[in-house]
């Protein structure tokens, strides 16, 4: 009797031990192990040469593991160590936390190019043009690079683009006569009002939860919602959310929503998933990325296999068109890196060879950013299969890039993010106009950004 | 309740004179000193667990706290500032009078559901009472997250058992997480969770109620109903205070169901729905962990005081910790 109670004393005693070990830092688990360059463990990926130094990467491209494979495979003297922390907003969280809490980064992190200034105001990356990132500065548009630039400084190395277009089904198009796809957003609206009179389906959706798409289309009609320069006043913004540009596109929104012309469902989920299988949208306003993201989700594989088609974006004014995008990623190097430059080098190199940027590209994982692809004539005329045989990149997705400017975000995308959200349900909810709208998130800005200590002009 | 009392009163004595012949010799003395440190042994591993997990975590959060940080200035010592920002922040009251709203529906509809299972599961006694049980308790076994997640699908206008339902009457699927309805759906995903725990808790008070208590009240008369109301609701009046208290601290950090919802809810559950959420929000999304800690301890105030002033209110019947 008292030697199994003294046996399960000390069971207990050990548990109690292991599990406190467990939660020592040095067993890294979630941490991914920044700053150890030459011990990281816990790879999802296998590493070719054992005795290269490592780094490790956080992205959630969805061919990432031959990405990474493609890349250790050619470097002898580098490897990365790649792990998936969530894709978008859940890997931002990690992120802001690590940065937060000073430990616990990745050295190479993928973000989101509204992302960046968010992060490099809170000195969590590290401006990669000392480490040789102007080399493959070439490679790129102008546009792609001023979205990972601010002044001289850069970064993070473009990897993904998302210039928007109007993907649309042709099936209910032709059911409810609509011969030519809107190219105004006027010949939008009506055409949504006519497929609405003949009792066919919302003519797209007014997401609330994609706050970021929205800004795009307020872009479009001529808005500067931020005015910001980290590397050259940190604490001098100017914001711009009430102009007239953007109140008019608030309006035309909320309008379409409150006639219920388009639906109001949130994106990316099972829901919106389901009604775009099932024919409940007519178009999808959104960025060259898609095709990859709703081939994944399971659409355009059965009953709507080859039904869609795309378009260019709707304009305000066809005869000055205004390209715009949406979303789109790049690879940066964190300040926790502990070797800066074999990071840039993995952050430069990791999805910039031919093989990983042709199966982004063929599996429309990614729209690549990279001139060598852009510019190929096996990129520019390929056929996709999501589209029916269109050849989608040179009828909408090349032009739209090729005539992107570039944005400037906000230092707290996050915040501004949540906000508009708030206020495109409170539209879609029909409590507020679009200008209402417009003049509420202003004020909740202008006072968010001062209580962050920033000069408001 | 009292006699346990009584019997930890005649212990304490005991001990105490004990205590007081052993003081007579030394070697004793040395005994009880060391029977002593085996005590403090004993706790040890709980203390540590204690003070590593539980004491220094709320130190640590109660010292950020005190401290402002804005993305474009450094870290600076705000003593309350933070805390007088909560309790201004319309986004934190707002929370706030949504749980407290939450509370007051809630806890009652959850109470009356617990108690009548307990009570008419108490009253019978076939085969069917045991399977009975089980189910009722059935959902707390199911984790929080997959019961929201389920819920979540129940609820889904377009391919959840509601749009089915709808359309064999031609109608459109209601939207059971809108703005107004939001509340309702939230009511009836915690009820579920928990009433069978408190059933649970009812039910073994009411199985430790002497039956002879029942065969008097049937000798002087008392119907099945009287039965019910006059001898056992207020012979598990205790129960019920701990239930309503465990239930007023879990619904006033209200976290979990929302935030699992919150993907599928059409931005109808905001970064600021409930103070938890909110804290969570301004945490780990806009990077403000010393705003976040503050409005957590804000929050924790909060619920002390409605603790503190409910176990005040109900002090006469409820001995949960006198």
């Amino acid at each position: 009797m008292k030697k199994s109670r003294l046996l399960v004393a000390a069971v207990t005693a050990g548990g109690v031990l292991a599990a406190l070990v467990g939660c020592s830092p040095s067993s890294g688990g979630g941490g991914g192990g920044g700053g150890t360059v030459e011990h990281a463990t816990n790879c999802t990926n296998k590493l070719v040469v054992k005795s290269a130094p490592t780094v490790t990467v956080w992205a959630w491209y969805p061919n990432m593991a031959k990405v990474v494979d493609n890349f250790n495979n050619a470097h002898k003297d580098v490897q990365a160590c790649w792990r998936n922390a969530g894709a978008g907003g859940p890997e931002y969280d990690k992120f802001q936390t690590a940065v937060s809490a000073n430990k616990g980064a990745p050295d190479v992190v993928m973000l989101e190019a509204d992302h960046l200034t968010n992060f490099e105001i809170q000195n969590a990356l590290v401006d990669i043009s000392k480490y040789g990132a102007n080399k493959v500065k070439g490679n790129f548009s102008a546009g792609a690079w001023k979205d990972v630039s601010s002044g001289s400084a850069v970064y993070a190395a473009p990897i993904d683009g998302g210039p928007m277009g109007m993907i649309y089904r042709t099936d209910i198009f032709k059911k409810y006569g609509i011969t030519t796809p809107p190219k105004t957003w006027d010949e939008y609206a009506a055409d949504a009002a006519k497929v609405k009179a003949a009792g066919g389906p919302a003519f797209g959706d007014l997401g609330a939860n994609v706050p970021a798409a929205m800004m795009a289309l307020e872009i479009q009609k001529g808005a500067q919602p931020f005015v910001y320069d980290y590397s050259a006043k940190p604490k001098d913004i100017s914001i711009k959310l009430d102009d007239q540009g953007s109140k008019d596109v608030l309006n035309y929104w909320a309008d379409l929503s409150k006639k219920g012309l388009v639906g109001k469902q949130d994106q990316f989920t099972t829901d919106y998933i389901s009604g775009v299988v099932n024919g409940k949208y007519a178009t999808y306003i959104s960025a060259a990325w898609a095709p990859g993201y709703l081939t994944g989700a399971g659409v355009g594989k059965g009953q709507d296999k080859g039904k869609f088609a795309t378009a260019p974006l709707p304009q305000w004014d066809p005869a000055n068109p205004v390209s715009v995008n949406w979303g789109g990623s790049a690879l940066a190097v964190t300040t926790q890196a502990s070797d800066k430059a074999l990071a840039t080098k993995v952050a430069l190199g990791l999805y910039a060879d031919p093989a990983s940027l042709a199966d982004g590209w063929k599996t429309q994982t990614i729209f690549p950013l990279n001139q060598n692809v852009l510019k190929s004539s096996e990129f520019i005329n390929a056929k996709i299969d999501f589209f029916g045989g269109q050849t989608a990149n040179k009828d909408v997705y090349v032009p739209a890039e090729n005539a992107y400017k570039g944005f400037t975000y906000p230092p707290f995308t996050v915040y501004y993010y949540a906000q508009l959200q708030n206020q495109l349900t409170a539209i879609n909810a029909g409590k507020i106009d679009g200008a209402g709208a417009a003049t509420a998130l202003q004020a909740q800005i202008v006072k968010y950004a001062k209580s962050q200590g920033f000069n408001v002009k | 309740m009292t006699q346990i009392a009584a019997a930890v009163g005649t212990d304490d004595r005991t001990v105490r004179s004990t205590r007081i012949a052993r003081r007579r010799s030394p070697s004793q003395r040395r005994a009880s000193r060391r029977q002593a440190l085996i005590g403090w042994a004993f706790i040890l591993p709980f203390a540590i667990v204690f003070a590593v997990f539980l004491i220094a975590p709320l130190a640590y959060a109660f010292y950020l706290s005190l401290f402002t940080k804005g993305l474009a200035t450094g870290t600076q010592f705000s003593f309350f500032g933070n805390y007088v920002q909560a309790f201004t922040d319309p986004a934190f009251l707002k929370g706030l009078w949504f749980v407290v709203r939450f509370v007051v529906v809630l806890i009652p509809v959850q109470m009356a559901v617990s108690l009548a299972a307990a009570l008419v599961l108490d009253a019978i006694t076939t085969r069917f009472a045991r399977f009975a049980r089980l189910t009722i308790f059935l959902p707390y076994a199911v984790p929080a997250v997959i019961g929201a997640l389920m819920w979540g699908f129940l609820y889904s206008p377009i391919f959840g058992p509601t749009q089915q339902l709808a359309s064999l009457v031609g109608a459109n699927a209601p939207v059971l997480l809108g703005p107004d309805t939001i509340f309702g759906s939230l009511v009836n995903v915690v009820t579920w969770q928990w009433a069978g725990y408190y059933m649970i808790i009812i039910y073994a008070a009411l199985q430790g109620v002497d039956s002879t208590i029942y065969e008097a009240a049937r000798i002087d008369g008392a119907n099945a109903w009287q039965l019910a109301f006059r001898i056992k609701v207020p012979m598990v009046a205790n129960s019920l205070v701990l239930i309503l208290v465990f239930a007023l601290i879990g619904t006033l950090q209200f976290f979990s169901e929302p935030q699992i919802l919150r993907p599928i809810a059409n931005g109808t559950i905001t970064p600021d729905f409930t103070p938890n959420i909110y804290a969570y929000s301004v945490a780990f999304s806009y990077a403000q962990f010393n705003y976040a800690s503050a409005i957590s301890f804000a929050l924790g105030f909060v619920v002390f005081l409605f603790v503190f002033v409910f176990l005040f209110a109900t002090r006469k019947r409820g001995s949960v910790f006198a």
